[in-house]
């Protein structure tokens, strides 16, 4: 029988502070890790045991991720952390390719440039040769663009006070062409309708279980949810930016008639800039907004873009009886079948859906557009303004009064029409 | 915090026994899912499971009730979901009938009354207080279906009684559970739920299977079936998933088709009989008629195609 050496076990295991260390890197990368979590980490970690890799990967998972658009981050920190004792060359060679070191030669995934540039932390990669030529490096660690979207961020000028304070004025005459919801929770009210029986029975106990009067409580009313769809094509190139306030504006100060605000810009795709408009600052909500959206001033397509809405988000955010506010000209590069449906279904799956049209100029216009015919049936208000330049103008085109804004004039307008002049 | 338990139902002491436990009851999990289940029944955490519709969120507190033979208790969630629906509500007729009975018999003592009236007696049980009541067997299962269809003051609500497990009824005082039930919540994604209950979870996000897992699920959950129809059916739906679909199908839809066949008494898969059916795997209209005549065909033959490779 062989007899094996005894086994030495080292008495200061590094396995809980690599744990923490790992979490770190994990919170650099944006996910939100407590120091609470990591100690959960650790303890379920001595709870599964340690002799599978793919189960030492759903622990940690498990415990430390709790939305699905993190499990990729995850994954790529996970496998830079967990495997290599080289592991900081590969990161390098993922931020500057010259340095190739052990990597193979492959386009890095969406994520890893994200993972890789949290777990550096501050190390700074060393100038290559080609910088110091002066020639320019585009690292394209992302998925490929379509070649009708011209890459461009949006500088945007900083904000004057002035600006500022005319936002805040704006915003404080606003109103959404909303009512609230009637939900179904109660509270107490000495004049509501309903009978609320446990307070009539609390207050029957000071006489002696002898009910003298009756309790009453009302409904609450809530605020919808917001959904802002902005359109930030060519043709809005204009006016870009002071929507783009408008909305930062409008998701900084709720209860003026909507909940929560989710935002979108739109251009030839979709993107969700909800994250950015939570800062504070407009100026650094509206840079990040502007970096992460890649189609600015290209074609517009709107019913793809709402397609891609349909499928991806109605159903994460209009939950809850939420008004959408599309701010489009309507004029559209694709067939106008595609945008109908579109429309529609956005229409049913909201509450309410308002169109501002910020380009309208009013005398003499009519709908003559194909992308205008397809929508105007489907939104529950349209508005217009005579070229909207202030924020004010385009508070006021909001609120102004009647429900349905222009929508019945236009529409009457509309069945008057022959078929649609095909060159517009 | 430990639980003291009858062996008969224990909790699983490794991933490998969770599995085949479940497996046991017919549910195939997926590792990660086993690995989650078991952590969420070491620990004491409550488990935290996000999905499409369709991928198994709810079947699997059941599974893990039937398999430990605990009771299930099952709190559906809608908005505007209150303490009252939630914890327990007082039964107001039988208080003030007490309240006409005491008086008309003039035994009215007025402290009596007070402390009678609000007791456990006059006490009606919902879900989350039944929960937190010893059972026999063990600590119970509590399925806390769709979270994501209440508001955020029911989430606040539940923060109390998910760390502590206790709920606070003004009148009575707080009720602690002896032994803290097992906690599954689910949710659809279709509101954002917020972090601080996520904190106190171990999340997993179920996501559709592949198809050898699929395969399997098919063959426990509908033995009936032919191998060559089961192999078609799975490979079909995989493709499906793959098109460009308003409402992808889950593995529900999976089961509930391959049923639907099995009671058309359907050999192997043709146009026909899948234009006949596509109801049981797809609800929206729009995708019905994006799938009519040649689609179907040309996804039959490139299913067909890749199952003889």
């Amino acid at each position: 029988m062989v007899t094996y050496a005894a086994l030495e076990i080292p008495e200061d295991g590094k396995l809980a502070h690599n744990i923490t260390h790992f979490a770190r890197a994990l919170r650099k990368a944006g996910l939100p890790i407590g120091p609470g979590r990591i100690l959960d980490t650790i303890r379920a970690v001595e709870a599964a045991g340690f002799t599978r890799r793919e189960d030492f990967y759903h622990t940690l998972h498990a415990c430390l991720v709790s939305r699905p658009e993190h499990a990729r981050i995850f994954a790529e920190v996970f496998r830079l952390f967990w495997r290599d004792p080289q592991f900081l060359e590969h990161l390098m060679s993922l931020i500057i390719p010259q340095v190739k070191g052990l990597q193979d030669d492959r386009p890095a995934a969406p994520a890893e440039r994200r993972a890789a540039e949290a777990l550096l932390d501050g190390v700074a990669p060393p100038p290559s040769k080609a910088a110091e030529a002066g020639e320019e490096i585009t690292i394209d660690a992302t998925a490929t663009q379509s070649a009708e979207e011209r890459l461009r961020t949006l500088d945007f000028e900083l904000m004057s006070a002035a600006e500022m304070a005319e936002a805040k004025r704006m915003l404080a005459k606003l109103s959404l062409p909303v009512k609230p919801l009637i939900t179904r929770r109660t509270r107490a009210s000495t004049h509501g309708s309903g009978i609320d029986l446990r307070r009539t029975l609390r207050q029957s106990l000071r006489h002696g279980g002898e009910i003298t009067s009756l309790a009453r409580k009302t409904p609450v009313a809530r605020w919808p949810n917001l959904i802002v769809l902005c359109d930030i094509s060519g043709s809005m190139a204009d006016y870009s930016r002071m929507v783009l306030h408008f909305v930062h504006a409008v998701a900084n100060r709720k209860g003026q008639g909507w909940a929560r605000v989710h935002a979108f810009t739109f251009g030839t795709r979709l993107t969700n800039i909800t994250r950015h408009l939570r800062t504070r600052d407009v100026d650094a909500a509206l840079n990040a907004a502007g970096a992460q959206a890649q189609d600015w001033a290209g074609g517009t397509r709107i019913g793809t873009s709402l397609r891609s809405f349909n499928r991806d988000w109605s159903r994460r955010v209009l939950g809850q009886g939420a008004v959408v506010l599309l701010i489009t000209d309507g004029l559209d590069r694709d067939d106008g079948g595609a945008l109908a449906t579109e429309i529609e279904r956005l229409h049913l799956s909201c509450r309410r859906l308002i169109w501002l049209n910020p380009l309208l100029r009013w005398t003499g216009f009519t709908p003559k557009a194909a992308g205008i015919r397809a929508m105007l049936p489907h939104v529950d208000s349209f508005r217009a303004g005579h070229s909207i330049a202030s924020l004010e103008a385009l508070g006021a085109a909001i609120s102004s009064p009647g429900d349905g804004g222009e929508k019945a004039r236009l529409m009457v307008l509309l069945g008057k029409q022959a078929a649609p002049c095909p060159w517009l | 915090m430990a639980r003291q338990e009858d062996p008969l139902t224990a909790i699983p002491q490794s991933i490998d026994a969770v599995e085949a436990l479940l497996a046991g009851q017919g549910y195939v999990s997926s590792r990660a899912l086993a690995t989650v289940v078991f952590l969420s029944l070491k620990l004491g955490r409550p488990l935290f499971l996000e999905g499409e519709a369709g991928v198994g969120k709810t079947e699997i507190a059941k599974t893990l009730a039937t398999a430990l033979g605990r009771r299930l208790i099952r709190l559906q969630c809608y908005e505007g979901l209150d303490a009252a629906s939630a914890v327990a509500e007082w039964n107001f007729a039988a208080q003030m009938i007490a309240i006409r009975t005491a008086e008309a018999t003039g035994a009215g003592d007025r402290d009596a009354l007070k402390t009678e009236l609000f007791t456990e007696e006059y006490l009606i049980e919902r879900p989350l207080l039944a929960a937190m009541r010893p059972q026999p067997g063990g600590a119970p299962v509590l399925l806390i279906d769709e979270i994501d269809r209440t508001d955020e003051p029911f989430e606040a609500f539940l923060l109390e009684a998910l760390s502590d497990f206790q709920v606070t009824i003004p009148e009575l005082g707080t009720i602690r559970a002896p032994v803290p039930p097992i906690v599954i919540l689910t949710s659809n994604r279709t509101r954002e739920v917020h972090d601080a209950l996520k904190r106190r979870c171990l999340y997993h996000w179920v996501d559709y299977p592949a198809f050898g897992r699929e395969l399997a699920i098919l063959n426990a959950r509908v033995p009936e079936a032919q191998a060559a129809l089961s192999r078609e059916v799975v490979a079909f739906v995989q493709a499906l998933r793959r098109e460009d679909l308003f409402k992808r199908p889950g593995v529900a839809e999976t089961i509930d088709w391959a049923r639907c066949l099995l009671a058309l008494d359907v050999v192997a898969l043709s146009p026909e009989v899948i234009a006949d059916t596509l109801g049981a795997i797809l609800k929206f209209q729009d995708d019905i008629q994006k799938l009519q005549g040649l689609e179907t065909t040309r996804l039959l033959d490139a299913v067909r195609r890749e199952t003889a490779a």
